[in-house]
């Protein structure tokens, strides 16, 4: 297992959705791909966050990225055979007063001015239509109809599943040690032995900080765990994923009748421990927010908590495009706690950065030189 | 002993908690509160006494030789505990247990009663959450009716009442025969007995049989099993089970080798042996390993009980089977080595003082090797052949199911297993379909239960209400530490 | 179902209270000190649940707090595991339809 090194187009590194996404991605572009992971495909962030397919609420600058995946999802059993549990019936963000309302309406002008349609200003009766079970105190707010919901930890093994079926090689419990130059490729060392490629995708989530100051790249990642609730079955009440604008909160509705109730308060992470801390008196606040807001969730019974770890950036972007300093690398990670969504287009359009030198989908804002660089 | 009921009246902080009011943990309490800790037991249920002493200061039966002598020692097990300076909340679940990030290497603990939910600090914990039944998923199990071995023993106990129909006893261990002996004293119509201990078992077991020889399980068990077997029907080499009926049970169908027959019964009442119940220790962050003799996963404790998150004990069956006489002793053992991590023993002093109930410990488990040996499940009792038995209760996942994700998908673990078939995801949390898993997806994959792993649990180990929860008093930091 | 042992239905040495409560509208009787679940399967009663996935009839399996199908409606409140609460005078227990439904909670 570690006599030789192993070489191919393609090293990724994390088998999250996005280095999933990414691998299948090059496959597809006839690249010979190896993807590298220390736990499990979906291990982390990936596989265990709220599971929204999003378009609504998101920074500007990922909208093209967002638009571009966001066709994938409604596809996604053709891409990948498996529908990953998704399901659209849009996602909804509640205004809880008139201030509130006036700056949904300030956000839906400014994207209009810049070509985005996708959120569209909806009033109480409709509101109320779509989310019968919200308070009547609510005036109003936005929907991106298109938006929806998938299984975390399905879809991104279907990503993986599909990847393998043509011909990427998965090395899942294998850890990265460090990354360096070797001639014209780049060598990537691991637990396992070694891997060559001319081009290497960073895309280890809360770990990625590491692979990049091992590239003399460091970036002031933060590593986060938002917490999540589910309850235990519940008759039908609501279909749309529902969000707050004034408070952190996110509410999706299962099929089963279970409620995921999230938003970002967050936990302590312990990234090298592959555990997380619940915080329960903040667990507490979104508890209060849902029983303000949703009277009918009262009755509710949570059956369990749980943390992901995930990459924050600290202007809540992603870390996406070539590097600013070698030739060859790539970096896809930071999604700051709302990459899922991304995650199919952004592997499509990574695969076409490699392989082209270029996409038609515009990433201006994300690259990794924002950051200060290390001399 | 303070009983306290509302939880307004618990401590901000104690020295220790002791989680479970069996054997073990009203022993730990007791000596944990006689060496000068301040120290609360916390039980989910209204008495004392935990399982093996269900109702020992309740028990409507009075009748000393329906119960049996052991049962009465929790009698003054309790009694010491009542003599002690603790406080006790009884009807009180802990949901939670958790670093306390702001009191490095103590902890937080979620607990509700009446209720209303809060937490607690504590520098040091005491797990002493027992053991259930190993779950024993046969077709038809989930059919009114059918229950465990232990809920009759409880419904008996605790309420004085005993099936009302005709009786099955089916499975394999001591408990059976000590049931079946407490339930025909008590009055029940049992049609059968039926002995699913795998006649290969005794073979594996003789090389324990010197010590089981010596221990006292010997005199006791020959004596029940002897009595048992004269009075009731009693049938061996059971090699298949299975429950039906339409919407409750009417038949049991017992196959012995190649021949099968048919029990028309009204109840049905399961038992292959007990395991630990890991959710809170699992939760907590403590390691387990699978324990090949007790097969089944064992907490990772050193020699005083300690677990693998420091300041985390586990005492009694929780850190593996070893009955109810052990227990005591080893909560005893772990709160001594709790007040020496306070600093209110020497190690000498706690060295000292522990080593008679060491050496008791060590006598008392003498012999379980045997038992653990002979009375382990035979495959088709861990990994239902059949692949329409559900093995997840709450969300009625079937064999098959779990089969076919193992060998189709490739799924290796539990936790991606939950992931694509919600088997563990119900209000159960996995304490009646993990160790099925583990069994299906090893057999599928052809490795063993230590490798495929188990579930990785997070708290709340019990439902917490939304209201309690909205409830539990917030800070300044959790309100502005939020993410946009 | 369940009965007092030796058939006696006052019960060896009980100087307890009896109680009263109903289940599903109908009136029965039970013992201070049992719990919910004991008191329904001294009644006769077969099914306290129907489950969420599939609407089938569940009852209590394990009554120590393990097997979560003891769940029970109590005076309005759903997923109560019923051998942990202690049978109070007057309760209204009900069995727990599938998945729950909110009541009249609409303040």
């Amino acid at each position: 297992m570690t006599s030789g090194p192993r070489s191919a187009d393609v090293i990724v590194i994390g088998a999250g959705i996005h280095g999933c996404s990414t691998a299948l991605h090059c496959a597809m572009r006839g690249l010979s791909v190896v993807l590298i992971e220390k736990d499990h495909a979906g291990r982390h962030a990936s596989g265990v966050n709220a599971g929204g397919v999003r378009q609504l609420a998101r920074h500007v600058a990922e909208i093209p990225l967002s638009d571009a995946s966001m066709e994938i999802w409604h596809r996604i059993a053709e891409l990948v055979d498996d529908d990953c549990g998704f399901t659209s019936d849009g996602q909804v963000m509640v205004a809880e007063d008139e201030a509130d309302l006036e700056a949904c309406r300030d956000r839906v002008a400014d994207l209009n001015l810049r070509g985005f349609r996708h959120e569209e200003m909806i009033d109480a009766k409709e509101l109320r239509a779509l989310v019968p079970a919200v308070s009547e105190t609510c005036p109003g707010g936005v929907i991106s109809r298109r938006d929806g919901a998938a299984i975390p930890l399905r879809a991104t093994q279907a990503f993986k599943r599909k990847a393998e079926s043509l011909g990427v090689a998965v090395h899942e419990g294998v850890r990265v040690k460090t990354v360096r130059r070797d001639g014209a490729d780049w060598r990537v060392v691991t637990d396992a032995g070694d891997f060559l490629a001319p081009r290497i995708v960073n895309a280890a989530g809360a770990w990625a900080d590491r692979i990049a100051a091992d590239l003399g790249e460091p970036v002031p990642l933060e590593p986060i765990a938002l917490m999540l609730m589910i309850t235990a079955p519940m008759a039908a009440f609501i279909k749309p994923v529902v969000i707050l604008r004034g408070r952190v909160l996110s509410f999706k509705q299962f099929d089963n009748g279970t409620v995921l109730i999230g938003g970002g308060h967050r936990g302590t992470p312990l990234r090298d421990e592959n555990r997380t801390i619940l915080d329960w008196r903040k667990l507490a606040i979104s508890a209060r927010t849902v029983w303000e807001l949703f009277p009918i969730m009262r009755d509710a019974t949570i059956v369990r908590a749980w943390a992901g770890i995930e990459g924050r950036m600290p202007d809540d972007l992603p870390v996406f495009g070539p590097s600013a300093r070698h030739e060859g690398v790539y970096h896809q990670f930071g999604f700051s706690a709302h990459g899922f969504q991304l995650g199919p287009g952004a592997g499509a359009v990574m695969a076409e950065i490699i392989a082209t030198g270029r996409s038609n989908v515009p990433i201006d804002g994300l690259g990794i030189g924002r950051f200060p660089q290390a001399h | 002993m303070t009983p306290v009921s509302d939880i307004a009246a618990l401590a901000e902080r104690y020295d220790l908690v002791v989680v479970g009011a069996g054997p073990a943990g009203l022993s730990a309490a007791a000596r944990a509160a006689d060496l000068g800790l301040s120290v609360l037991l916390a039980d989910e249920n209204p008495a004392p006494g935990g399982q093996i002493y269900r109702a020992v200061t309740t028990t409507p039966v009075t009748e000393r030789a329906v119960l049996g002598d052991d049962y009465w020692r929790g009698a003054d097990i309790v009694a010491r505990f009542e003599r002690a300076a603790a406080t006790y909340a009884p009807r009180c679940t802990v949901w939670s247990l958790t670093d306390d990030p702001a009191a490095p290497g103590t902890f937080e603990i979620g607990l509700s009663l009446d209720g209303k939910a809060r937490i607690i600090g504590a520098a040091q914990v005491i797990l002493a959450t027992g053991a259930q039944e190993r779950p024993f998923p046969v077709p038809g199990w989930t059919l009114p009716g059918v229950m465990t071995a232990g809920a009759a023993q409880i419904a008996l106990k605790s309420a004085g009442i005993v099936p009302s129909g005709r009786t099955v006893i089916a499975g394999c261990g001591p408990l059976l025969y000590l049931l079946a002996s407490q339930l025909a004293a008590a009055g029940t119509e049992i049609v059968a007995v039926l002995d699913t201990t795998p006649r290969a078992n005794w073979l594996k077991a003789a090389a324990a049989l010197p010590d089981f020889l010596r221990s006292p399980y010997l005199a006791k068990g020959m004596k029940l099993m002897v009595a048992t077997r004269a009075k009731l029907r009693f049938v061996s080499g059971v090699t298949g089970l299975a429950a039906a009926g339409k919407d409750r049970l009417t038949e049991v169908e017992v196959a012995r080798g190649g021949r099968t027959e048919t029990i028309a019964c009204d109840t049905l009442l399961l038992h292959q042996g007990v395991i630990p119940s890991v959710n809170l220790s699992n939760a907590a962050g403590c390691a387990h390993d699978f324990d090949e003799a007790q097969h089944c996963f064992v907490p990772r404790v050193d020699s005083w009980f300690a677990s693998s998150v420091e300041g985390i004990a586990i005492a009694g069956d929780g850190a593996g089977i070893g009955g109810a006489e052990s227990a005591a002793l080893r909560g005893e053992i772990a709160a001594f080595d709790a007040a020496r991590r306070l600093g209110r023993l020497t190690p000498e002093e706690r060295d000292r003082q522990a080593a008679p109930i060491s050496a008791e410990l060590e006598r008392c488990l003498r012999g379980r090797r045997f038992l653990d040996l002979l009375y382990r499940p035979a495959p088709q009792f861990l990994s239902p052949p059949r692949d329409d038995t559900i093995i997840c209760r709450c969300e009625e996942v079937t064999a098959g199911q779990v089969r076919d994700a193992a060998k189709r998908l490739g799924v290796v673990g539990p936790n991606q297993m939950k992931a694509f078939l919600r088997c563990g995801m119900g209000p159960c949390q996995g304490r009646l379909c993990g160790p099925t898993v583990v069994e299906l997806i090893a057999e599928t994959r052809g490795t063993t239960p230590a490798e495929v792993g188990y579930y990785r649990l997070r708290p709340p180990v019990k439902p917490v209400t939304l209201a309690e929860l909205a409830a539990l008093p917030a800070t300044e930091g959790a309100v502005k530490a939020v993410v946009r | 179902m369940f009965r007092p042992m030796h058939n006696d239905p006052v019960r060896e040495g009980a100087t307890s209270a009896t109680l009263n409560f109903t289940f599903d509208g109908r009136p029965m009787t039970g013992r201070a000190g049992d719990t919910v679940a004991a008191s329904l399967l001294a009644n006769g009663v077969v099914a306290c649940r129907e489950t969420p996935v599939s609407d089938t009839p569940r009852a209590p399996y394990c009554l120590m707090g393990v097997c979560f199908d003891c769940l029970v409606v109590i005076d309005g409140v759903g997923n109560r595991q019923g051998c942990l609460v202690p049978l109070a005078e007057g309760m209204a227990i009900e069995t727990q339809h599938g998945r729950r439904h909110f009541a009249e909670a609409r303040a």
